[in-house]
């Protein structure tokens, strides 16, 4: 018998266990739209170096497109399906919103999926590549247009909606305040 | 605006508050869907028992295919068919503007460019069909071929006129020339560039009850439905194409290539097949932006008044199809001038078609002129700004015909106010700040503005909501909420009880989203839908269950518009930092002044001025496909070898706008997708020049360009 070129795997998305079969060289990102049907998560290079496909894994930001389904059993995924809370749009769904930071949409559950990990990431501490002073001891930097540009760089936008992108970041950024707006599948 | 009496009266007799709309900014009606993941685009609408179609792409420059070893195929897991030149159904001229050569695929066994396709493999699933393609084996007799294209390649030719404007030949440019104190004689070139929309291309076709139905990433449904009909030999009755959401198109998204084969293959297997482009096959085979090359001789007086402006240009096209990309558009409107001539030349080579990207003709030919202004400007030592005031016509220089209307000064002057233009040192070199050097540029666009023939239908209903049916486009543009604010004031009701149908093609006739000309055509069907439906309702008393529709068609009051001149004006500033270590350019601010009409919705009209001046950004120093002589191919189709501006790349953008009414048209609509890209690259060169003292008059302006050319003006 020939060895078996499929996979029977759960992902857990959004909170939710699914199982599925797939192919063995099924991607995460096409897992998630052909298997599970969520296709808010698009696919606009399938080689990493577009960002449209950003997800969260286990809270960190990733490319589908790059991660084998098989690969990510066990890992807790957030969708842009999974950003807001039931009806409530997220801080940064919302300034998207507000701001215009779009115009085709394509690049926008990317964006979005990036922008949260982002501001989780600076809140922690997480220095950029903008970031002046890298050492700990140094404190946290203001996330400003600098630091959001660097951080966001990974997801393109043809419509060239960067500027309005950054904006709502930075609302969304300053919305935080104490009450969390982290994500955790 | 409104008369009570005429207002309609919609649930109980309750008459709906006035209008207003139209000019405030408002969020987008499919906003909460884009930010959610909700929205459903081509690729993202499920089908039950849908199969999968990959291309495959020539991998020669030109030839014919001798065999495809389909065999080997058709036994591989999953897969279904293997359509090509052998079993393809055969198709019948067709394109959006007459037979298109591009459409006419699997037809036979020519090839006339690498990334033509040759095949589609159809599977189960898409991995499953990936691999059939990558398996499938063709074999090729070569033929020697030819992309290199260059101005005065011997298979260049005369471009045929354009349908609305001959070249020009305005006075005596070669005695003004050789009279004039001041010339200005360069040659300027673009490289070849792809529109790169961040959704691929996707189609998916299926035949339901003899009839054929499309989900689809295009621009305008219902032209697209009428080619797909004439190509396949069908009644357009039959024929239903959708593209609810589209991810970006900036003009490549007319009858695309996996349409016509997901159609091919839904004919012969009988079943749903999805076909979506890899981002590979869109470089390949979605259309560009040709390589141009560009010769401007500017002649003026000792003060900067203009005598002569002689643009030529030369860009390549394919052997399957003409294309012509109208640079020397703008040339014709301007400046004033004693003598103006334009000549275009084709070059025919064995290469993709090129066609229609965001500024067509404006955004190459706007570099050419604009630079060389600017160059005049130094030559005869007067301000960029002044030189540009110095020549304003008051009709158009070629035509003579009038401007509908035209505030390009008063963009200059408001801009450069904003700018603070007025505190330049216009020496070059003069500003250093550690290792980088600083200067700022001027530079003007135009784009041509105007209606094309759509219909609309508008149905109200006795629950007080109107539904507006037009069939629009709405590629990121904002044009569903643009529309739905027109239609709110010309009814006189609130913006929340108008509902949008748009983007099928059962919705009736309607021009594309193209040519800056989408949101004006379509407005203009809609404003003539709710005067016709104001008119029924006048004669109801109250809304019956199934409601009362109004219709508007545009196609005689279009026909009946006097000649004019009709043009979005555009005036931009920049300011670059050059790095002298690295040559990297970086541009720190960008400000652009546009006179474009009415602005529907200033949110959404905002973000497509900024979003074209970014897009010219990205020209001006990234964007540049490289093709490889020996092969004829493209070397960076993906986007790690061709690069679009990033998040890092972009500065603070700003875009506003002048007062512009032109009442030519009655939503005075003009258009804002195209004008924003018009000028930027110059106005980047500009001030590259202005940092450093060189003139880069071949884009990109690249860091190694920069850096061998120096920095003779830094001291
Ligand atoms: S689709 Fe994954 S990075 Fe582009
Ligand atoms: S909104 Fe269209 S690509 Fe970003």
């Amino acid at each position: 018998m020939p060895p078996s070129t499929t996979s029977a795997i759960t992902l857990r998305v959004n909170g939710e266990a699914h199982a599925l079969t797939v192919d063995n060289r099924t991607t995460l990102l096409d897992a998630l739209r052909d298997g599970l049907d969520l296709t808010g998560t698009k696919k606009g290079c399938d080689h990493g170096q577009c960002g449209a496909c950003t997800v969260l894994v286990d809270g960190r930001r990733a490319l589908s497109c790059l991660q084998f389904a098989v690969a990510a059993e066990g890992r807790g995924i957030t969708t842009v399906e999974g950003i807001a809370d039931g009806e409530a749009l997220h801080p940064v769904q919302q300034a998207f919103l507000d701001l215009d930071g779009y115009q085709c949409g394509y690049c926008t559950p990317g964006q979005i999926c990036s922008a949260v990990a982002v501001i989780e990431e600076h809140a922690a501490g997480w220095p950029s590549a903008a970031t002046a002073d890298v050492r700990p001891e140094a404190g946290p930097v203001a996330l400003d247009a600098a630091e959001i540009r660097e951080r966001m760089s990974g997801n393109l936008c043809r419509c060239g909606a960067y500027n309005a992108i950054v904006r709502a970041v930075a609302q969304a950024a300053d919305a935080r305040g104490t009450d969390s707006a982290a994500v955790t599948a | 605006m409104t008369d009570t009496t005429a207002r309609p009266r919609t649930d109980g007799g309750v008459v709906a508050p006035a209008g207003g709309a139209v000019g405030t900014a408002r969020t987008r009606l499919e906003g909460r869907d884009k930010v959610t993941g909700a929205a459903r685009y081509a690729a993202d609408v499920p089908f039950d028992g849908l199969a999968h179609g990959w291309l495959v792409l020539s991998t020669v420059a030109r030839g014919r295919i001798t065999s495809m070893d389909t065999a080997a195929v058709l036994g591989m897991p999953g897969v279904l068919g293997v359509v090509h030149h052998g079993n393809a159904p055969r198709l019948h001229p067709a394109g959006l503007f007459g037979p298109d050569g591009q459409l006419q695929l699997l037809q036979d066994d020519r090839v006339p460019h690498v990334g033509r396709p040759v095949a589609l493999v159809v599977a189960r699933t898409p991995q499953q069909a990936r691999a059939g393609a990558a398996a499938l084996t063709v074999t090729y007799a070569q033929e020697p071929h030819d992309t290199v294209f260059r101005a005065g390649h011997p298979a260049g030719r005369p471009a045929p006129a354009a349908p609305a404007r001959p070249d020009a030949d305005l006075g005596d440019v070669e005695a003004e020339i050789a009279a004039a104190p001041v010339v200005v004689d360069q040659r300027y070139t673009t490289p070849e560039e792809h529109h790169s929309a961040m959704e691929p291309h996707a189609s998916m076709a299926r035949w339901e009850d003899g009839r054929l139905e499309v989900v689809d990433s295009n621009q305008g449904s219902f032209m697209v439905a009428r080619v797909l009909a004439t190509l396949f030999g069908l009644d357009q009755e039959i024929v239903r194409v959708r593209a609810e959401h589209v991810g970006g198109g900036f003009g490549s998204k007319g009858v695309g290539p996996q349409l016509v084969l997901a159609v091919m293959a839904a004919t012969l297997l009988r079943r749903p097949v999805r076909v979506a482009l890899t981002r590979r096959q869109v470089f390949s085979t979605t259309g560009l932006r040709p390589a141009t090359e560009q010769r401007l001789r500017l002649a003026s007086d000792s003060t900067g008044r203009l005598r002569a402006i002689d643009h030529a240009t030369a860009a390549f096209t394919s052997t399957i199809q003409e294309y012509v990309e109208r640079n020397t558009e703008a040339s014709n409107v301007m400046y004033a001038a004693d003598a103006i001539r334009t000549r275009t030349t084709v070059v025919p080579l064995d290469l993709p078609t090129p066609g229609w990207m965001r500024g067509p003709g404006a955004a190459a030919g706007s570099f050419a002129l604009e630079s060389a202004m600017d160059e005049l400007a130094q030559a005869v030592g007067v301000d960029p700004v002044e030189l540009r005031l110095r020549n304003e016509p008051s009709a158009g220089p070629v035509s003579g015909l009038p401007f509908s209307s035209r505030n390009l000064a008063a963009c200059l002057r408001e801009g450069a106010r904003r700018f603070g233009w007025a505190d330049r040192d216009p020496r070059p070199g003069t500003r250093r700040e550690g290792r980088w050097l600083l200067g700022t540029g001027v530079a003007c666009g135009s784009y041509g503005a105007g209606a094309l023939p759509s219909t609309a239908a508008i149905t109200a209903r006795a629950d007080g909501s109107y539904t507006v049916s037009v069939g629009a486009a709405d590629i990121g543009t904002g044009a569903r909420t643009a529309l739905a604010l027109v239609a709110a004031d010309a009814l006189g009701v609130p913006p929340e009880s108008v509902r949008m149908r748009i983007a099928d093609s059962r919705l009736g006739a309607a021009w594309f989203a193209g040519g800056s000309k989408g949101t004006a055509s379509w407005s203009w069907a809609v404003t003539a839908a709710a005067a016709d439906l104001r008119e029924r309702l006048a004669s109801v008393d109250r809304v019956p269950p199934d409601g009362v529709t109004g219709r508007g068609d545009t196609t005689d009051a279009i026909g009946a518009l006097g000649k004019q001149e009709r043009q979005s004006y555009g005036a931009q500033f920049a300011e670059v930092a050059v790095d002298t270590g690295t040559g990297e350019v970086r541009v720190r601010r960008m400000l652009g002044m546009f006179a474009a009409g009415r602005i529907v919705n200033p949110l959404t009209a905002r973000s497509q001025l900024v979003g074209g001046m970014t897009m010219g950004l990205s020209m001006a120093l990234h964007e540049e496909g490289a093709r490889d002589e020996a092969l004829g191919a493209l070397v960076n189709s993906d986007f790690a070898g061709y690069h679009i501006s990033a998040h890092a790349d972009v500065p603070d953008i700003e875009a506003d706008w002048v007062e512009d009414v032109d009442d030519s048209n009655p939503s005075g609509i003009k258009g804002v997708g195209e004008v924003g890209i018009a000028g930027t690259a110059a106005a980047i060169a500009n001030a590259v020049w202005h940092a450093t003292g060189v003139r880069h008059r071949a884009l990109p302006v690249r860091l190694d360009r920069v850096l061998e050319s120096g920095f003779p003006a830094a001291r």
